[in-house]
């Protein structure tokens, strides 16, 4: 491996999703305010809970009338998937509770993907920038979605749905040269697509955690 | 306290318990040796995951649309060794750009 990747690095690396999670934040922002969250409310949740889909989830759930448990509810199961994602990367969080705290509340889907090494090892420092790049994006798309409307207009339009599970695969792709991650690639993707139509959103990812099982049986010596 | 502050305080909260777990209580030594096995192919199998859930799912049903042709082109892109950030920026160019058109 060439030079060890550090802040820099990983600050590059998430400009163009930075870009892409700027337009959903807007847009996160202007379907927040019109589910009657207020200005502040969307604003501290893009802060504080830092995660694109849930958000959505919670702000539709309340757009429609729903109780704030079924929002709750809906916007952890689908962050239920850091819990196994968190795993992943806690050999590599050294430091006090505080230190982890804050590596924990900038590892996003996309800082996380970015940070990975290969061969199961992670990089904190490219987790810390890419993910306060991210948030950075994030809140300020939020903030600039409830003061001002939908400037930017559909971010679908653009195209940028696409480049999250672009990104995802460039980042996959070096991960599984050998079999056993292969496996495990393989079967987490299945698991996700079969159990999409069956369960609520944020389970078939959890669920493709096991995967990871599958893929053990090669790994085994 | 309203129903949002209920739900931006309890999302909140339980958010970074989940992210927070694995860091806090296990962080900073290395797995097991079996779990560490585990934990290097939880990588792949997550990130697998996020791909065809992003490419194909439209809430709780499976579709096949336009996201496909961005994320078939970002493959050719790695295919042809194409840095991160190009392959990031073709997957929306791409799909982008049939929506533009159609």
């Amino acid at each position: 491996m060439a030079e060890e990747r550090s802040y820099r690095h990983g600050a590059r690396a998430i400009v163009p999703l930075a870009i892409a999670v700027f337009g959903f934040g807007v847009s996160y922002g202007v379907l927040a305010e019109t589910a009657g969250m207020g200005s502040l409310a969307p604003i501290v949740m893009s802060t504080t809970t830092f995660a694109g889909s849930a958000q959505f989830a919670a702000a539709s759930v309340l757009a429609a009338g729903g109780a704030a448990a079924t929002a709750v509810a809906a916007a952890l199961l689908l962050n239920a998937r850091y819990a196994p994602i968190g795993v992943t990367v806690a050999p590599w969080i050294t430091g006090g509770v505080w230190s982890r705290l804050l590596h924990a509340h900038l590892m996003v889907d996309e800082s996380w993907a970015v940070a990975a090494e290969g061969g199961g090892r992670w990089n904190p420092k490219v987790l810390v920038a890419a993910g306060l790049g991210i948030w950075i994006a994030w809140v300020g798309g939020t903030v600039i979605g409830v003061a001002f409307g939908d400037v930017i207009g559909d971010p679908n339009r653009l195209g940028l749905d696409a480049a999250f599970p672009a990104l995802f695969l460039a980042l996959l792709a070096p991960q599984v040269r050998d079999r056993a991650p292969r496996e495990a690639a393989f079967a987490g993707a299945a698991i996700g697509l079969v159990l999409t139509p069956f369960t609520p959103a944020g389970v078939p990812i959890v669920a493709a955690s096991l995967g990871a099982l599958l893929g053990l049986r090669r790994s085994e010596p | 306290m309203s129903a949002v502050w209920t739900v931006v305080v309890v999302t909140g909260v339980g958010t970074l318990a989940l992210k927070a777990a694995g860091p806090v209580l296990l962080g900073g030594r290395p797995l097991p040796d079996r779990a560490a096995r585990v934990a290097t192919l939880l990588g792949p199998a997550l990130l697998a995951a996020l791909v065809a859930i992003g490419t194909f799912a439209e809430g709780e049903r499976l579709v096949v649309d336009d996201r496909l042709l961005g994320v078939a082109a970002a493959a050719v892109a790695i295919r042809m060794r194409a840095p991160v950030l190009l392959v990031v920026v073709i997957a929306a160019a791409v799909t982008g750009g049939y929506r533009a058109l159609t």
